[in-house]
């Protein structure tokens, strides 16, 4: 692989794990939340919301929906530099025969 | 009817196998089913492998017996896919071929890393394998009617015959059979939970018999007169007194009585009849055992003299009600007595749980309701619902009893926080207490946001697909579907509540027996998809194991280099030997309740693998050392922790206040352990071993 297209490469993927490092940050922020509220406010959960619904199963329900949507929105935003991305899958078939 | 269905299930999968085995010849077709998987069949095939039948019935049962707790590990379990999407999946599957530690080798080529990571696969792989095993036994006992240890030779065997033939592409593909029947079925469950509403003391058909609806436990004003209980049931005299006391605040919190009593009995000579708990009982009167037992003649009528365990219930005004509960009692002898009576197929434990009250404008039925409206009306203050209870302890003779009872609950405080993880500090509960139970939630809750990434049969799951982008699209439709299916598994446990389908003794049994209530032909589904749970978690542990000996220990052992060929026989090898490992383990842990392993099992995989493999892809400073040393600090951390914490100490026979080890969840320690070995480990070696990386 020649120098040049490693380092697109490169570019590439830490652009990736960047956006991925800053939605990990953003989900484990909410969950931390969660956590924090059932340990230390398990009354504030009780609490009604919306629909009826108490907070713990808004937040509950909303943490796995949050995750959900938060897949959606990462495979949106690492689609776009797909013109860098091809060589490297290009080479993968290479690859598995190589080692068969 | 269900042994028909199980049979076809059965059928089913090993088809699958048997077509899908065709392509799995060569290393890359028996390890990752050369690379071929779409990424639509990966993600659910994720689902299927991932839902074991721990976070199936497991947390279904949890949810029907503590709410919302149970659905507080749904959550964590759902939340450690975050990070195998964003931080995990591509780099996974664009540095590892065929295991883990290919991935976290890549850098360095060093030998110690594919030993610590091979025995990290082993360790996890053993920790999460023993309760599957157990939990098919125990499963198939009740649902199919066949013995624990044929239950798990069965479950045995065919994972056997699927792995060391099919490999990964079988694997695959049944377990991707197995996430698409979970899915389908949870949601027509849910649909029919939907439809049937919340409705106040539902009558359910139990244990397939149409005509026997739910049981009214008898709660009666009752007065005590020395030795004499008056209430009106006949007869009563007080025979024995149990009270618990909370020792954290040294209260007394439940009092029993267990009290001998009349009840009707009606025929002649060897051949009567008595009503115990809403069931029909043949009773031979020449022949009555216990020897309590005896009839009794009083004006004209006939009594059966039986010895029941009655909870006490102080009123406001000063008098006293009992309330009637059911019992387990094991005789020095062995022999068994339930509700008062010997065990037997007529006298077994009634199905408990319920909704006693709702909100008042439903009038005692909300009807088919929508998805929102069920949630709130289950979860509003002037909901009760029946909480089913028990205690354990032993009665003067040297009796094994164990009272199951129940405990009518607010909706609002069943759906928040704290009935299964005591959080909330009680009045006159030292702090300590308070504290460490809020840690030992906090690391749990960590393990198992941290523990999925680093699951080995999570992890080889990428290999099976052509290319980091199919990595990254099969996590996402992993997490759709499992997200979706874990919000309904909160359904059936809530409608397991409500249609009074729990079996007071396992929590485990309330979604099959919610099915039951729709049916038997649901319930003859359920049995089957419980066994591909099982064979889908299994086969895919029991690849990792294969994986982990055949690339990473063997090599390493004999310090030689091995053919292709010669590594997928002895890959092959593997899977029956785990196999049989597993089903040997299955056996003889029959007894005991190890679905507490899985938790720990996200525990070791948090402390084991997760810091070597975020600081190998963020951390420019990570030296082969240091991931050596990192991952096998986790594995001797978590375990021991683990080995001399009150859980285990429990085990041992030991007073659980004395263990070592003040919490059960060993994550809050041993993972940072883990991350700040790594580092200290890595700034100690790190000169030598990163000049040319320096350059990059």
């Amino acid at each position: 692989m020649s120098q040049n297209r490693k380092s697109e490469n490169n570019f590439a993927e830490n652009r990736k794990s960047n956006i991925g490092v800053v939605l990990t940050i953003v989900y484990a922020v909410i969950y931390g939340g969660f956590v924090f509220l059932s340990v230390f406010y398990p009354s504030v959960m009780g609490m009604q919301t919306f629909f009826g619904l108490n907070l713990a199963i808004a937040y509950g329900l909303g943490l796995i929906i949050v995750a959900i949507i938060l897949a959606m929105i990462y495979n949106q935003m690492v689609r776009i530099p797909k013109g860098v991305e091809r060589p490297n899958n290009a080479l993968k078939p290479d690859q598995g025969e190589g080692k068969k | 009817m269900t042994v028909i269905v199980f049979i076809v299930f059965v059928g089913i999968v090993l088809a699958i196998s048997a077509y899908t085995s065709r392509k799995s010849g060569g290393i890359g077709g028996f390890f990752v089913a050369n690379n071929s998987i779409k990424w639509g069949v990966n993600g659910i095939a994720f689902a299927g492998s991932y839902l074991s039948v721990a976070s199936f019935l497991g947390i279904c049962g949890l949810i029907a017996f503590f709410g919302f707790d149970g659905f507080l590990y749904s959550i964590g379990f759902l939340a450690g896919w975050i990070i195998a999407l964003f931080v995990i999946a591509e780099p996974m599957k664009r540095m590892g071929t065929f295991v883990f530690s290919d991935a976290l080798d890549q850098r360095f080529k060093h030998r110690g890393i594919r030993l610590a990571a091979g025995i990290s696969v082993l360790v996890v792989s053993l920790f999460y394998l023993v309760p599957q095993m157990v939990g098919a036994g125990v499963l198939i006992e009740p649902l199919l009617g066949i013995s624990h240890f044929w239950g798990v030779i069965i479950v045995g065997s065919a994972v056997i015959i699927i792995v060391a033939i099919g490999g990964m592409t079988s694997t695959t593909y049944v377990q991707f059979f197995n996430g698409g029947l979970l899915l389908l079925f949870a949601a027509i469950l849910t649909g029919l939970v939907l439809w049937r509403g919340i409705n106040v003391n539902q009558q359910m058909a139990e244990e397939g018999d149409r005509n026997l609806g739910s049981y009214q436990f008898r709660d009666v004003p009752a007065e005590f007169r020395g030795e004499e209980v008056i209430m009106d049931l006949p007869g009563g005299q007080v025979i024995e007194r149990y009270v618990e006391v909370d020792p954290n605040i040294s209260e007394e919190t439940l009092v029993f009585y267990q009290i001998s009593r009349l009840i009707p009995a009606v025929g002649s000579g060897e051949n009567y009849i008595v009503n115990l708990k809403g069931r029909s009982i043949q009773i031979d009167p020449n022949d009555l055992s216990p020897s309590s037992l005896a009839l009794e003649e009083i004006d004209g009528e006939t009594y059966l003299r039986i010895q029941d365990w009655w909870r006490l219930s102080p009123d406001e005004d000063g008098s006293v009600r009992l309330i009637e509960t059911q019992f387990r009692s094991i005789r020095p002898d062995g022999s068994v007595i339930v509700n008062g009576l010997p065990e037997s197929n007529e006298n077994r434990m009634r199905q408990v749980g319920g909704i006693s009250k709702i909100p008042e404008k439903f009038s005692g039925s909300t009807g088919p309701v929508g998805p929102l409206r069920l949630l709130g009306v289950v979860s509003d203050p002037k909901t009760l619902i029946r909480q089913p209870k028990s205690t354990s302890f032993t009665a003067g003779d040297g009796r094994q009893v164990t009272i199951f009872y129940e405990e009518p609950v607010k909706g609002s405080v069943f759906m928040r926080p704290g009935l299964l993880f005591p959080l909330e500090a009680k009045p006159g509960e030292p702090a300590a207490t308070t504290l460490l139970n809020r840690l030992n939630f906090i690391s749990l809750m960590l393990a198992l946001f941290l523990g999925t990434a680093a699951l080995p049969h999570i992890l080889i799951r990428y290999f099976t697909v052509p290319d980091p982008d199919s990595a990254r699209k099969s996590t996402i439709i992993a997490i759709i579907g499992i997200g979706l299916f874990y919000i309904l598994t909160m359904y059936l446990g809530v409608g397991a509540v409500n249609s009074g389908a729990l079996n007071p003794e396992t929590s485990n049994m309330s979604a099959p027996l919610l099915a039951r209530s729709f049916g038997e032909v649901l319930f003859a589904m359920i049995s089957g998809i419980a066994f591909t749970t099982v064979l889908a978690t299994v086969s895919g542990l029991i690849m990792a194991a294969s994986g982990a000996v055949a690339h990473d220990l063997m090599g390493n052992i004999r310090q030689k280099k091995y053919s292709d060929e010669v590594k997928v026989r002895v890959g092959r090898l593997v899977t029956i030997v785990v196999g049989i490992i597993g089903i040997v383990l299955g056996i003889i842990f029959r007894e005991m309740n190890v679905s507490f392993l899985v938790g720990w099992a996200f525990a070791v995989a948090a402390s084991a693998n997760l810091p070597s493999l975020v600081m190998m892809l963020f951390w420019k400073k990570t030296t082969a050392q240091g991931i050596i040393s990192s991952i096998l600090v986790g594995i001797f951390a978590s375990v021991s922790l683990i080995l001399i914490s009150p859980d285990m100490w429990a085990r041992y026979g030991l007073n659980p206040a004395n263990a070592p080890m003040p919490i059960n969840q060993p994550g809050i320690i041993s993972i940072p352990l883990s991350f700040m070995v790594l580092v200290i480990v890595s700034l100690m070696t790190g000169k030598r071993d990163l000049q040319p990386e320096m350059e990059a």
